[in-house]
């Protein structure tokens, strides 16, 4: 028996004039899953979430979001789906009550049902003491609890959340990771963008890597790790005949080589006897290393090993070539 | 934090007025908030008002007394600048991270600004009645009949309403608040060249032809038979005529622009 997927996308692309954002993405999200889209800025992320959520039209390809054609039936979709963007989807002149108030209402329900889930979601995000104020005076952190909060006025069956944590302090991040799980342990579908990779793991069933407007890789955290190697070896060499040495015997295992600072990186599992092993192959004399640093593997590495180059660097710089 | 409890969503049936009157209290609440833009709504027109008549009052020559001239010109001055302000809200909401959750949620771009017009009614409804207060304070003295008055105010709200789904289209062409704002500019220097402040035979004649033929002199003349019992003749159907043209083609282009820009 086959279920049917909460996402489907084939061949999604989106050109503004000739610069092409989005190049081809496919796409399997199952239902009550958590599924991240990860990958720098500028990689179409965005892009890829306002397509799927029917606030920009594919240049090509077709998607369908629980059920509904995001082309052909995009109020289907909308009927089924809330989305909470980068920036805070609500009005700073309102207070949070009110905000809630205005979208529930929107949604439908009654004054008394919405004032009443207002105070409900207030109190179930840790906003109370807020509730009156204005949402210009809010932190960051409050205002991105209250426009996930407004996106569950009633009940969605998918979440997109567009990089729901950029720009927050470790301590909200951790509020906001709390409530992405517990919304996952409520059964509904999450659709979330990130650029980090400690937030796709801890999040997310499976990941797919985004890269200039692709996706280059895609499988559950562990596997992608694997891939990548848990972590990564740094080594210090001590001359540039060392240097050269050891190149020889990595070849292409060597995933980051800098002859000028006579430094190169190694991906591994982070086990004692792995970088025992490697160390006593690289440098089986004792005489080639002067130093070496072993390190979390991190989106750069993860990157670095897919595409070849360093991950974070600004879409700009390459689509300005 | 407590656990999260979910609501399921009511069915879906009809909701544009239900949408409409949602947003026009939003975007009251907005502008009861927005105090800048409130007081200068506001007191703007007043000043005018008071400019008009005590700066330039003394050496304008109309056979009447000036303030009893120049009150119905300032009313619709007054109207137009207020309805214009539509266009800057207009474009904050759609510069603003907000756009995207209304559409999300299915709200249609018509009761988006319906409601953003409704709000400005009543801002205008109230900047009218204020200024006409002070304009019964420095010796507006109209001679009207009920009927008079009742025309007099419907053909206001009648351009407010025209004036306002104008700028409301305008907001959605306007690329960012700053630019709508230059808008409101253009609206309030278009009663100048008209039977407004000065008689129109008082102007060069390249300009009357514009000053007779341009929608807000058919207004004035019909504000100003109503409150002061010139003659009307075919103005108010010209008025009228106007608005409902205005209005036409500013609910079609705001609802193609609204689709296209959020396509």
């Amino acid at each position: 028996m086959t279920i049917p997927l909460a996402i489907s996308a084939t061949s999604l692309t989106k050109s503004y004039r000739e610069h092409q954002v989005v190049r081809g993405i496919d796409l399997r999200v199952t239902p009550g899953s958590v599924f991240a889209l990860l990958g720098p800025n500028g990689a179409g992320k965005t892009t890829t979430v306002r397509i799927l959520a029917t606030l920009t039209r594919p240049t090509s390809g077709t998607a369908l979001v629980a059920g509904h054609d995001i082309v052909d039936d995009p109020r289907g979709v909308r009927r089924s789906i809330s989305v909470t963007g980068q920036y805070a989807a609500l009005d700073d002149l309102q207070t949070g009550a009110e905000n809630l108030r205005m979208i529930g209402r929107l949604a439908g329900l009654t004054a008394e049902q919405a004032r009443q889930r207002a105070a409900e979601l207030l109190t179930q995000f840790d906003l109370t003491e807020a509730a009156k104020r204005r949402v210009g005076t809010w932190s960051g952190g409050m205002r991105r609890r209250l426009d996930i909060a407004a996106s569950l006025v009633v009940e969605p069956l998918i979440v997109f959340l567009d990089e729901p944590t950029t720009g927050l302090d470790p301590r909200s991040r951790l509020a906001l990771w709390n409530v992405i799980a517990q919304l996952a342990s409520a059964g509904i579908t999450i659709f979330l963008t990130t650029q980090y990779l400690e937030e796709a793991d801890r999040l997310a069933a499976r990941v797919a890597l985004i890269d200039g407007g692709r996706i280059v890789a895609e499988g559950t955290p562990a596997e992608l790790k694997r891939r990548v190697g848990n972590s990564r070896l740094d080594l210090d060499l001590v001359s540039d005949d060392a240097f050269m040495s050891a190149i020889d015997r990595l070849g292409a295992r060597a995933t980051r080589t800098d002859r000028a600072a006579l430094s190169i990186s190694v991906p591994t599992d982070g086990s004692a006897a792995q970088v025992r092993a490697l160390l006593d192959e690289i440098d089986p004399g004792n005489r080639l290393l002067s130093q070496f640093t072993v390190h979390t593997a991190t989106l750069d590495d993860v990157f670095l090993s897919l595409t070849g180059r360093v991950g974070g660097q600004p879409e700009m710089e390459r689509s300005n070539v | 934090m407590s656990e999260i409890v979910m609501t399921a969503a009511p069915p879906s049936r009809v909701t544009l007025p239900r949408d409409a009157l949602v947003m026009s209290a939003r975007c009251l609440r907005l502008s009861a908030r927005t105090i800048d833009a409130l007081l200068t709504a506001l007191l703007l027109p007043v000043i005018l008002m008071l400019l008009f008549v005590y700066l330039f009052g003394g050496a304008i020559q109309t056979g009447t007394e000036y303030v009893t001239y120049v009150v119905p010109g300032v009313l619709l001055l007054c109207a137009g600048f207020g309805a214009a302000t539509t266009a800057v809200s207009v474009s904050n909401d759609m510069t603003s991270g907000i756009i995207d959750r209304f559409r999300a949620m299915d709200i249609s771009g018509t009761a988006l600004l319906a409601g953003h017009v409704a709000a400005s009614l009543v801002r205008n409804a109230i900047s009218t009645t204020l200024v006409l207060g002070v304009a019964f304070l420095i010796g507006f003295r109209p001679s009207a009949s009920l009927a008079g008055w009742l025309l007099a105010i419907g053909i206001l709200l009648l351009f407010v309403l025209a004036m306002s789904w104008l700028s409301a289209a305008i907001g959605l062409l306007s690329g960012s608040p700053e630019a709508a704002n230059g808008f409101t500019f253009l609206v309030m220097f278009l009663p100048y060249p008209s039977s407004a402040f000065v008689p129109i035979e008082t102007m060069p004649s390249w300009l009357q032809g514009f000053a007779r033929h341009q929608p807000v002199t058919p207004m004035i003349e019909t504000i100003r038979g109503a409150l002061l019992g010139t003659p009307i003749g075919n103005n108010a159907w010209l008025s009228v005529a106007w608005c409902a043209a205005i209005i036409a083609v500013s609910v079609v282009i705001a609802a193609v622009v609204f689709q296209r820009r959020t396509a």
